[in-house]
């Protein structure tokens, strides 16, 4: 008599939907992931508007000025005083001079936080004039009501 | 005739599917790290040349500019509003004043692009309230439809610096 050995079986798992699953993931990661926002900085917090109108194409030359709510201008990573930013802006309008630009086609974008004081980033404003710059947009969250 | 080659039996290749899991959890992880949620940013787009203020005196043709004024107290709070030297309640009514003053302006035959704003605001202010002036004036929406208003907006040049 021959007698069948009960050894154990081996069970296959179909992994066909959880990898389908991972992949779906993946891909949607990857698409809402955008690097481009690195400039953004979360000690300052923009005021809100239902009318600021996202960005349409490449803006030209862009110079962020970051201004935080105690008055100081966040750039290049380090705290300047508001008085103190025209040297850094000269280097910026120098660099654009040096790339055949023209500093008036230039947009400096105000990311002002918006308990910060309306003299600074009019200060800010005044003080990039001086230096050429003419295109000012003047950033907030797009918050539709 | 030569012998008939013995039949080979199908073999299941089992692919091994560890490694790409692994990479594939790896850059999932990756993504799920790295990804945080950023509400969409928009901009008012303010052409200022150094120079350009109420001070000059407009041309013949040219309509003078809309003088808003936002007061505020040594908190950085808005105290008052004004358009023209007349008193405004809150940006609601700044809204509706400029949208008349927009209208009339149209029915006369000018442009939207000859309408001109400036804003005098203390030094104090808290910018926020800039925001809420810019877009109170900026335009409306009526029916889901956005009613552009003032396109050119500048700011009179400061008068005080603390």
């Amino acid at each position: 008599m021959i007698r069948r050995s009960n050894g154990p079986a081996i069970v296959e798992n179909d992994m066909t939907p959880m990898i389908d699953v991972t992949f779906q993931l993946i891909t949607f990661f990857m698409f809402v992931l955008n690097f481009s926002e690195a400039e953004q900085d979360e000690r300052i917090q923009l005021p809100s508007s239902q009318l600021a109108k996202p960005a349409e194409g490449v803006v030209e030359a862009p110079i962020t000025m970051q201004l935080m709510a105690n008055g100081g201008v966040l750039y290049a990573g380090e705290i300047i005083p508001v008085d103190e930013i025209g040297g850094s802006l000269q280097r910026e309008r120098d660099i654009i001079v040096a790339s055949d630009k023209d500093p008036k086609r230039a947009t400096v974008i105000v990311r002002a936080d918006g308990r910060a004081n309306a003299g600074d980033v009019q200060r800010v404003i005044q003080i990039c004039q001086e230096l050429g710059f003419q295109q000012f947009a003047l950033r907030a969250l797009y918050k539709p009501d | 005739m030569p012998p008939p080659l013995p039949r080979r039996r199908l073999e299941k290749v089992a692919v091994n599917m560890t490694p790409m899991i692994d990479v594939v959890f790896q850059l999932m992880i990756f993504f799920m790290l790295t990804f945080n949620i950023i509400a969409p940013e928009g901009d008012f787009d303010v052409r200022m040349p150094l120079g350009k203020s109420s001070a000059e005196p407009p041309d013949d043709l040219q309509l003078p500019p809309i003088q808003v004024r936002l007061a505020s107290d040594t908190e950085g709070t808005l105290a008052g509003i004004s358009m023209n030297g007349e008193p405004v309640q809150d940006f609601g009514d700044l809204r509706q004043r400029v949208a008349g003053f927009v209208d009339v302006a149209l029915e006369s035959g000018a442009s939207l692009a000859d309408v001109e704003l400036e804003i005098d605001c203390d030094y104090e202010l808290n910018y926020i309230n800039i925001i809420d002036a810019i877009t109170a004036v900026s335009g409306r929406i009526e029916d889901g439809q956005l009613i552009e208003m003032v396109k050119k907006i500048s700011f009179v040049p400061l008068k005080q610096q603390p």
